[in-house]
């Protein structure tokens, strides 16, 4: 379809880019300090965004700008969760005193542009717009961490992430290269096609390339073994971008790779075990199966070891991102819709811990486990929510992220007797992460004094928010079955391209 | 000098440089240079292969789209670094690191 044309399915996007151009003027006119009330046009933005989004989906097209992008259900799906993820951390970062003594207005407009690159990213099908994507993503939130410059340990994660970051797309640049060498095309379809005529002897090449872009795809996602940037720039970064960096850009990676390996590598329409069957050089499937138990099990042991309650959860989304990857290897339909159910639910209760992080950074000047002694019986509200994502986190029933989990281990286990040892890492692997998060509850409620002034938090949003985030973290549990149906959907137009 | 293996060897050389420069060097914009090496790697392969190839133009442009993303990218990260400068007085990465291991 020629760009002319593409140009009325590109609705969102384009409110999405005209949001950023707005709020980048708006700036200008704004006094510092009233540069916050940019944000309203952010969010105004982006609810135009999420509006059209839904006006504009159902339809599956494939060819939008030249064959470059594609508008189907699938990249709906994603395209929705990071619009609500982006209005929730810009509602949050209101509350947040750390960004206090900052001009706020670039704060927002640089978010709503991430935001573009990341939805651009769930919609890529060519190589160039693939590596455009993440590059607008990355260059955002190296920003972002950035962002209170006066901060040293702001400084540092800003400096970590550009080198890993720059270092890591650039090799993937460099194993997309040789994608186009081996193949002479740009577009995922076409690239399948080549591939499927290359003799023997490029296979070398091809394993070559596919490690190279593994690096950049799994830096996104924070994979062991390119996870070492994580930690770093997590507990460096404003925990409100923090709450971000950990949910938005995961979830277009894991876009991403799904379409990418599906649509480039796999069969040809329906998915199964043969998904890989163009790769038949190495045993991909179980070697990707072999980073996701290292991921989590990493992810896992390290987090035990953590005092400050912001590092432990950059730990612990590092075993998240392990979970979410035993989908990748088994690529199943019910593997890819769990993955999928477990991104929102992961969306819903990892931005509600961090906002309980950053309300108490704020109010109590710490993020150790110490900072949230007590906190049970001064703040009940926040407390059981607390408690709430974090037995959510656990993945124990009756919260949202059992069912999430559930979803995820029975595709693994409905994949054949080859990755039962994966589940079973994966089962191991929450039961020890029982352990650090249930410290979090315990510090809220048996250390410390015990003191009967009983209080909310004083600002409704933040109250408001709170309750935006745990109530369906538990509703959510008992009754999901819009979510799986909706996930389920957006996968069978996917599958019936 | 005409054939496609020079160019590709070229940019293999180039690669493994940039590679070196990013593992080895402590100076913040050493490692810069080596991020920019790598690109640019990738940029002679993207070129070498749309020439020899007999492939579309589609090589070109994406060593345009290269070239422009990789400036946005040095611009962002010499801000990082001036900004540590100021913060920390070096622009040695491994002096930086206030962050717990």
């Amino acid at each position: 379809m020629s760009n002319l044309e593409s140009l009325k399915f590109f609705w969102p996007e384009l409110i999405l880019s005209a949001t950023a151009l707005i709020a980048i003027l708006s700036d200008l006119i704004y006094e510092r300090k009233d540069s916050h009330k940019v944000s309203f046009w952010a969010i105004g933005g982006l609810l135009l965004t999420f509006i059209t989004i839904r006006l504009f989906g159902g339809s599956s097209i494939n060819g939008l700008f030249m064959g470059t992008m594609a508008l189907d259900p699938f990249s709906e799906f994603f395209k929705i969760l990071i619009v609500l993820s982006t209005i929730i951390v810009m509602l949050m970062s209101f509350n947040s005193s750390e960004l206090d003594g900052y001009r706020k207005g670039e704060y927002y407009t640089i978010m709503s542009i991430m935001a573009f690159g990341l939805v651009m990213m769930t919609s890529a099908i060519d190589v160039l717009m693939f590596y455009v994507a993440i590059e607008i993503v990355s260059i955002m939130s190296f920003f972002l961490a950035g962002y209170l410059k006066r901060n040293p340990n702001s400084n540092e994660a800003s400096l970590k992430y550009v080198i890993y970051g720059a270092f890591s797309s650039g090799v993937m640049l460099y194993g997309l290269s040789i994608l186009f060498g081996l193949t002479g095309e740009t577009n995922f379809f076409a690239i399948k096609n080549a591939i499927s005529q290359l003799g023997p002897d490029s296979n070398l090449a091809l394993i070559l390339s596919i490690v190279f872009i593994l690096v950049g795809l799994g830096y996104k996602i924070s994979a062991v073994p390119f996870h070492f940037w994580t930690p770093d720039v997590y507990e460096g970064s404003p925990t409100s971008i923090t709450a971000y960096l950990s949910v938005a850009p995961k979830a277009a990676g894991f876009a991403l790779i799904i379409r990418f390996f599906n649509i480039a590598f796999g069969s040809n329409s329906a998915m199964g075990s043969d998904e890989w069957s163009s790769l038949n050089s190495l045993p991909w499937p179980f070697l990707i199966a072999l980073l996701s138990a290292a991921t989590m099990t990493i992810g896992n042991l390290v987090a035990i070891q953590q005092q400050s309650v912001k590092r432990m959860l950059a730990y612990s989304s590092i075993a998240h991102a392990g979970y979410m990857m035993m989908a990748i290897p088994v690529m199943s339909q019910s593997g890819i819709y769990g993955l999928m159910i477990y991104l929102f639910m992961y969306m819903l209760m990892n931005l509600g811990a961090f906002f309980v992080v950053m309300y108490v950074q704020d109010k109590f000047d710490g993020e150790n486990f110490d900072a949230f002694n007590g906190l049970g019986w001064k703040m009940p509200l926040l407390g059981i929510s607390m408690t709430l994502f974090m037995v959510a986190l656990t993945g124990l029933p009756p919260t949202s992220g059992f069912v999430g989990k559930f979803y995820i281990f029975a595709a693994v286990i409905e994949a054949g007797n080859q990755y039962y040892w994966l589940a079973f890492v994966g089962v191991i692997n929450s039961v020890v992460s029982l352990y650090y998060y249930i410290k979090v509850v315990r510090h809220m409620y048996f250390e410390g004094e015990r003191s009967d002034i009983v209080s909310l938090p004083e600002s409704k949003l933040t109250t408001s928010l709170v309750l935006v985030l745990a109530l369906p973290t538990f509703f959510l549990g008992w009754y999901f079955s819009p979510l799986v149906e909706w996930a389920n959907n957006s996968l069978n137009f996917f599958l019936g391209i | 000098m005409d054939n496609l293996s020079n160019y590709v060897l070229i940019s293999a050389i180039l690669f493994s440089l940039g590679l070196f420069g990013v593992i080895t060097r402590r100076n913040g914009v050493a490692v810069l240079m080596g991020v920019e090496l790598i690109l640019n790697s990738a940029n002679v392969n993207f070129l070498a292969f749309a020439r020899f190839g007999g492939m579309n133009m589609s090589g070109h442009v994406y060593a345009l789209f290269v070239i422009v993303l990789a400036a946005a990218e040095a611009a962002v990260a010499l801000a990082i670094i001036i900004n540590i400068f100021n913060n920390f007085r070096t622009i040695n990465v491994d002096d930086v690191s206030e962050l717990k291991q």
